[in-house]
C-alpha cells in the first residue's frame, strides 16, 4: 500500500520495492516458513551431533516411511481423480479405505483360521483385495449416487458439508453393524520373516506391500493413460463442458473415476490393515486426511503427484520424528508424529496449494 | 407406474433393513409408545410403509384413485421385502457372527412373535396396509389429514418423552390420578393415548379454522409482532422450565445452552463469513484450558484466580488464537479452508495429548478439580445455576451477533462470503474483516470452554475431538446458517434430544451425518432460515440446482 506512493524518491532496487510492500500478514508467514525450516535444520543437526540412532534404525525408518507413503499414495490417488472430474474433495474416501479393511477383515479370519491365508497366501490375499475392492467401489458408487450426483452444479460449501456428512455416516453405519471395538488383523507366518538386504533387516510385509502397491499403481496409471475411457476421464478432468461437447458422456466417466477410487481405497484399506494390523470404524479418517494433504502436495488432478506426494508425507512421517524432534530434545518424538503429517498438510495449503506438478490446475483456481 | 411405485417402496426399505443391520431398530423397539401395543421401533417400520405409500400414489398421478391407492399398497408392501428377505436369512444363517446388530431380539421384533413363515408374512402384510393408509392419507381431503398427523404426532411425542412427563406429574391427587389414566410405568395407557390424539385432532382442526379466519385481518406489522410475542414467550419458558423440572432437565439444558454459544460462534464464521472452519473445537480448547490453568486446585495451575477473573484472560487467550490461526490460513479458500483449520485443531489435540505438553497441560489424565465459579457467596454448582450461566453467555453472543449481522462488519463478511475477490474490489479490507471473524468466533467459543471446564470440573484431551466441530456445524446447518433463533432450535433437536432419549446416545453421530446429507438436499437453507438466506436461495433459481440429476455436467469453479 505504502508503495504505490511514488513521491518518496529512494534507490528503487528490486528487493527494497518488495520491502515496502511487505505487510504484517507477510511477515507471520515468512515467519512461520523460518520457524519451520529453523526446526528442521536445528532437529537434524542435533540429531547428527547425538548420534542416537543406529543406521539399521534409520533403515527401519526408511522402509516403514516407504510402506506407508505406497498406502497414501492409492488413497491419494482417489482424491486426486474425483477432484481432478469434480472438483470436490471427497471428504468420505478415508472412509472408503476403511470399508474395504472391514471386508477384507470378516474374509481374513476364515481364511486365517482354516490355515488357508498360511497355505495358499497369493490366492488367499487375491480373494481378500477382490472382496474388499468390490465393497469400498460398491460404497463409492452409492456415495457418489446418492450424495454427489445432486451437487453437481453446486458451487459453495454445500457439495462439502454433504461429504463431511457421508463421511460420519460411513463411519456410524459400520460401528452400528460391527460395533466400536478395535478388531485384529490375522498376522499368517510368512509376513513375519524378515529379507536380508546388505546386512539389514528389511520385514517382507512391507517389501510385499511396496511390490503390490507399485503394481497396482501401474495398473491405474496404464488405464488413466492408455484406455480410451482414462482419456476420456483426463478430457472431463481439463475442461468438462468441452469434453462433453465432444461427445463424452461425463456421468459415466464421473461413475468410471469413483470405481477407480474406490478400488484403489479398498486396496490401501487392506493393505493399512496388514501393516498396523488392526481395523476399527474411525481407522479411515486419519490416513484420509493425509492423503489429502499428499495429494496437494503433489498437486491435486495429477496421478504421478499424488503418488509423489504419499511417498514423500509417508517418508518424512516415518523419519521425523527421530530426525527432526528428537535433535531438537521433545520427548516422546512418536506421539507427535501426526504432527509432522498435519504441519506438511497445512504448510503445503498455504504456501503451494497447487502442488509440485500441478500448475495447470492451480492456474484455473486462482 | 408399478414400477415407480415398487421402486420408492424398495428404497424405503432400504432404509428400514439399515436402520435395522445398524441396531437403531431394536433400540427404538425397547421403548414403548403405548404399552403393550406399539414401540417407537415398530412406529418408524409403520411410518417407512405410510411414507412409502404416499409417495407412491401422488394426488396428480394420470391414474385413478383407486389404482392410485392400489400403487400404494404395493409400494408399503414392496418396503416391507427388504426387511422380510432380511428375516428369512437371519433364519437361514447365523447373521450375528458379522453383523452384531442382528440379534434373535430383532428377529422377533420384525417377526411380530409369530415364528418364521408368519412373521414374513404379517411383515409383508402390515407394510401392504401402511403403505395403503398412506395412499388413503394422501387423498384426504387436508383438514382432516392434519388432524390426523397432529394426533398421531402428539401420541408419539407423549409416549416417547413419558419419562419427563411423568418426572414432571409427581404428585399425589388429582394430578395423579389423571397421570395415572394417561400413563402406566414405561409408557402411554391405550385410554390415555386415544384421549390425547382426539383432543389434539380436534384442537389442531379448531385451531386452523380459527387461524384462517385471523391472518387474512392482520397487517404485516401485527404479525411480526406476533412471531416477536411468540420467540419471548419460548425464551422465557426456556428460562422458567429448568428451575422447575428439576436437575436432570437442567443438565440437558445447560448443554444446550453450551452449544447455542458454540453455534452462534460459528454461525458467525461459516453462516455470515463464509469461512468454514473445522477446525474451531481448538479454540473451545483453549478457552477450557486456560480457564483449568488458571484456577484449578491441582499442581498443573499456574494461578489460583477466581472463576470471574479467569474467563476473561481465558477469552482473551482464545482471541489470540483465532488470530494466530487465521492469520496463515488468510489466504486459503473455501473447501482448501476447511481440511487446512481441521488440520490446525488435529495439531492442538496431538500436543495436548502428547507427553512433551503433558508436564504443562497433564496430558491424557488432563486437568481435575476445577473449582465451581461463586457469585457473592452462592456457588453456581448445580446444572440449573450452570445453565442460566450459560444462558447469560448466549444471551451476550446473541446480541453481539444480531448487533454485528448489520453492522458494516458484517455486510463486509457476507461479501466476502458470497465473493471474495468482489468484495476485495469493493474496498473491504480482506485481512481485517477476516481476522475479525476467527477473532470473535474463537471469543465465543473460548468462552463456551471456560464454562465447559466448570461445568465438568475438569478438562481432558478426548474432549476435544473433530466430533465437537461437526456437532456444531450440525446444529448450525440444521437451524440455518446466519440464522440465531435457528441455532437455539438446531441446537434442542441435535443435542437436546439425544439427551433426553438416552438410549440414542450411541446413534447421535450416524443421525447426524445422515441429518448433514438430508439438509443439504432438501432444505440448505436450514429449518429456521434468516430472511436474506431464505431470499438468497429461493429467490434466484439458476443459481442452484437442488433437484437430483438436473444437469450431469459437473461444476466449474473459477
Amino acid at each position: 500500500m505504502s508503495a504505490s506512493s511514488p513521491a518518496v524518491a529512494l534507490p528503487s532496487a528490486p528487493w527494497l520495492k518488495a520491502l515496502k510492500r511487505l505487510n504484517a500478514v507477510d511477515i507471520v508467514l515468512w515467519a512461520l516458513r523460518i520457524a519451520v525450516l529453523l526446526v528442521i535444520v536445528a532437529g537434524t543437526i542435533g540429531c547428527v551431533v547425538k548420534g542416537r540412532y543406529t543406521a539399521a534404525q534409520w533403515v527401519d525408518f526408511v522402509v516403514f516411511g516407504l510402506t506407508i507413503g505406497s498406502i497414501y499414495a492409492q488413497i491419494a490417488l482417489g482424491y486426486t481423480m474425483v477432484y481432478g472430474v469434480l472438483r470436490l474433495i471427497n471428504f468420505a474416501h478415508g472412509d472408503f479405505v476403511m470399508t474395504g479393511a472391514f471386508a477384507g477383515y470378516f474374509i481374513a479370519v476364515p481364511l486365517d483360521q482354516s490355515g488357508f491365508l498360511q497355505r495358499q497366501p497369493v490366492l488367499a490375499m487375491a480373494a481378500i483385495l477382490v472382496v474388499a475392492i468390490a465393497t469400498s467401489t460398491s460404497v463409492a458408487l452409492l456415495t457418489e449416487r446418492i450424495a454427489y450426483r445432486p451437487f453437481r452444479r453446486v458451487t459453495g460449501l454445500a457439495p462439502l458439508i454433504c461429504a463431511i456428512g457421508v463421511s460420519f455416516f460411513l463411519q456410524q453405519t459400520f460401528r452400528g453393524m460391527f460395533g466400536s471395538a478395535v478388531k485384529s488383523y490375522p498376522e499368517p507366518q510368512w509376513q513375519r520373516a524378515a529379507f536380508n538386504v546388505f546386512g539389514f533387516n528389511v520385514p517382507r510385509i512391507d517389501v510385499i506391500l511396496i511390490a503390490l502397491a507399485l503394481l497396482f499403481m501401474l495398473a491405474l496409471y496404464l488405464i488413466v493413460h492408455r484406455t480410451r475411457m482414462g482419456t476420456a476421464m483426463r478430457a472431463v478432468a481439463e475442461d468438462a463442458e468441452a469434453a462433453a461437447l465432444m461427445g463424452i458422456d461425463v456421468n459415466k466417466v464421473i461413475v468410471f473415476t469413483f470405481i477407480l477410487g474406490g478400488a484403489m481405497a479398498g486396496i490401501a484399506g487392506v493393505f493399512y490393515a496388514f501393516l498396523y494390523k488392526q481395523v476399527y470404524f474411525f481407522m479411515g479418517f486419519t490416513p484420509g486426511i493425509k492423503a489429502f494433504g499428499a495429494a496437494v502436495l503433489g498437486g491435486i488432478g495429477s496421478i504421478p503427484g499424488a503418488m509423489l506426494g504419499g511417498f514423500f508425507l509417508g517418508l518424512v512421517e516415518s523419519v521425523g520424528p527421530a530426525l527432526f524432534l528428537d535433535g531438537i530434545g521433545i520427548t516422546a518424538p512418536y506421539q507427535l508424529r501426526d504432527l509432522i503429517a498435519f504441519t506438511l498438510l497445512i504448510m503445503v495449503l498455504i504456501f503451494r496449494p497447487h502442488g509440485l506438478l500441478g500448475e495447470r490446475l492451480s492456474k484455473k483456481r486462482a | 407406474m408399478i414400477r415407480t411405485a415398487i421402486v420408492r417402496g424398495l428404497l424405503f426399505g432400504a432404509v428400514g433393513l439399515h436402520l435395522a443391520v445398524v441396531g437403531v431398530l431394536l433400540m427404538l423397539h425397547q421403548r414403548w409408545i403405548i404399552i403393550d401395543t406399539i414401540s417407537l421401533g415398530q412406529a418408524v417400520l409403520v411410518l417407512l410403509a405410510i411414507g412409502a405409500g404416499v409417495m407412491a400414489a401422488p394426488t396428480n398421478a394420470p391414474e385413478a384413485p383407486p389404482a392410485r391407492l392400489l400403487f400404494g399398497l404395493i409400494a408399503g408392501a414392496a418396503a416391507s421385502l427388504p426387511l422380510a428377505a432380511l428375516m428369512v436369512a437371519m433364519d437361514l444363517v447365523r447373521l450375528q457372527a458379522v453383523f452384531i446388530a442382528l440379534s434373535h431380539d430383532l428377529f422377533e421384533m420384525l417377526s411380530f412373535d409369530l415364528g418364521d413363515f408368519l412373521g414374513v408374512l404379517a411383515l409383508i402384510g402390515g407394510g401392504a396396509v401402511g403403505g395403503l393408509a398412506g395412499a388413503v392419507l394422501q387423498h384426504t381431503p387436508p383438514g382432516i389429514r392434519r388432524a390426523v398427523i397432529a394426533g398421531a404426532a402428539a401420541v408419539v411425542v407423549a409416549g416417547v418423552f413419558q419419562e419427563l412427563i411423568q418426572l414432571m406429574l409427581q404428585f399425589e391427587g388429582l394430578i395423579g390420578d389423571i397421570r395415572d389414566f394417561f400413563y402406566t410405568w414405561e409408557g402411554l395407557s391405550p385410554q390415555g393415548a386415544a384421549v390425547v390424539f382426539a383432543i389434539t385432532a380436534i384442537v389442531s382442526q379448531v385451531r386452523s379454522a380459527a387461524s384462517r379466519r385471523n391472518q387474512a385481518a392482520l397487517t404485516d406489522q401485527q404479525r411480526q409482532r406476533q412471531r416477536m410475542i411468540r420467540a419471548l414467550l419460548c425464551l422465557a419458558g426456556l428460562a422458567v422450565l429448568p428451575a422447575l423440572a428439576g436437575s436432570y432437565i437442567g443438565q440437558v439444558l445447560m448443554l444446550v445452552g453450551l452449544f447455542i454459544l458454540m453455534g452462534m460462534c460459528l454461525n458467525l464464521d461459516v453462516g455470515l463469513a463464509g469461512l468454514l472452519d473445522l477446525g474451531f473445537v481448538a479454540f473451545f480448547a483453549v478457552g477450557a484450558y486456560a480457564t483449568a490453568l488458571l484456577t484449578a486446585d491441582n499442581p498443573h495451575a499456574l494461578l489460583h484466580l477466581s472463576y470471574w477473573a479467569a474467563m476473561p484472560i481465558a477469552v482473551l487467550l482464545s482471541i489470540c488464537m483465532g488470530v494466530i490461526f487465521g492469520i496463515p490460513v488468510l489466504g486459503v479458500r473455501g473447501d482448501y479452508l476447511a481440511v487446512a483449520t481441521m488440520g490446525l485443531g488435529e495439531i492442538v489435540r496431538v500436543i495436548v495429548l502428547s507427553d512433551f505438553a503433558s508436564p504443562l497441560l497433564g496430558g491424557a489424565q488432563g486437568l481435575l478439580q476445577i473449582p465451581k465459579p461463586a457469585l457473592g457467596g452462592f456457588t453456581l454448582g448445580s446444572p440449573v445455576s450452570l445453565f442460566y450461566l450459560t444462558l447469560v453467555a448466549s444471551g451476550v453472543a446473541a446480541f453481539v451477533a444480531w448487533r454485528l449481522e448489520n453492522s458494516r462488519l458484517g455486510r463486509a463478511w457476507m461479501a466476502l462470503r458470497d465473493d471474495e475477490d468482489v468484495a476485495q474490489a469493493l474496498g473491504i479490507n480482506l485481512i481485517r474483516s477476516k481476522l475479525m471473524a476467527y477473532g470473535l468466533g474463537a471469543a465465543f467459543a473460548g468462552l463456551a470452554g471456560s464454562i465447559f471446564a466448570v461445568m465438568l470440573g475438569s478438562v481432558y484431551p478426548s474432549s476435544f475431538q473433530l466430533l465437537i466441530s461437526i456437532n456444531v456445524l450440525a446444529l448450525i446447518i440444521v437451524g440455518g446458517m446466519g440464522s440465531l433463533p435457528g441455532v437455539a432450535l438446531g441446537s434442542i433437536a441435535l443435542i437436546g434430544l439425544p439427551e433426553l432419549l438416552r438410549e440414542f446416545g450411541e446413534y447421535r453421530y450416524l443421525f447426524y451425518g445422515a441429518v448433514l446429507i438430508i439438509m443439504m438436499r432438501l432444505r440448505p437453507e436450514g429449518l429456521w432460515p434468516s430472511e436474506a438466506r431464505r431470499r438468497e436461495l429461493h429467490g434466484s433459481d439458476e443459481s442452484l440446482a437442488l433437484d437430483a440429476g438436473s444437469d450431469l455436467l459437473p461444476a466449474q469453479r473459477t
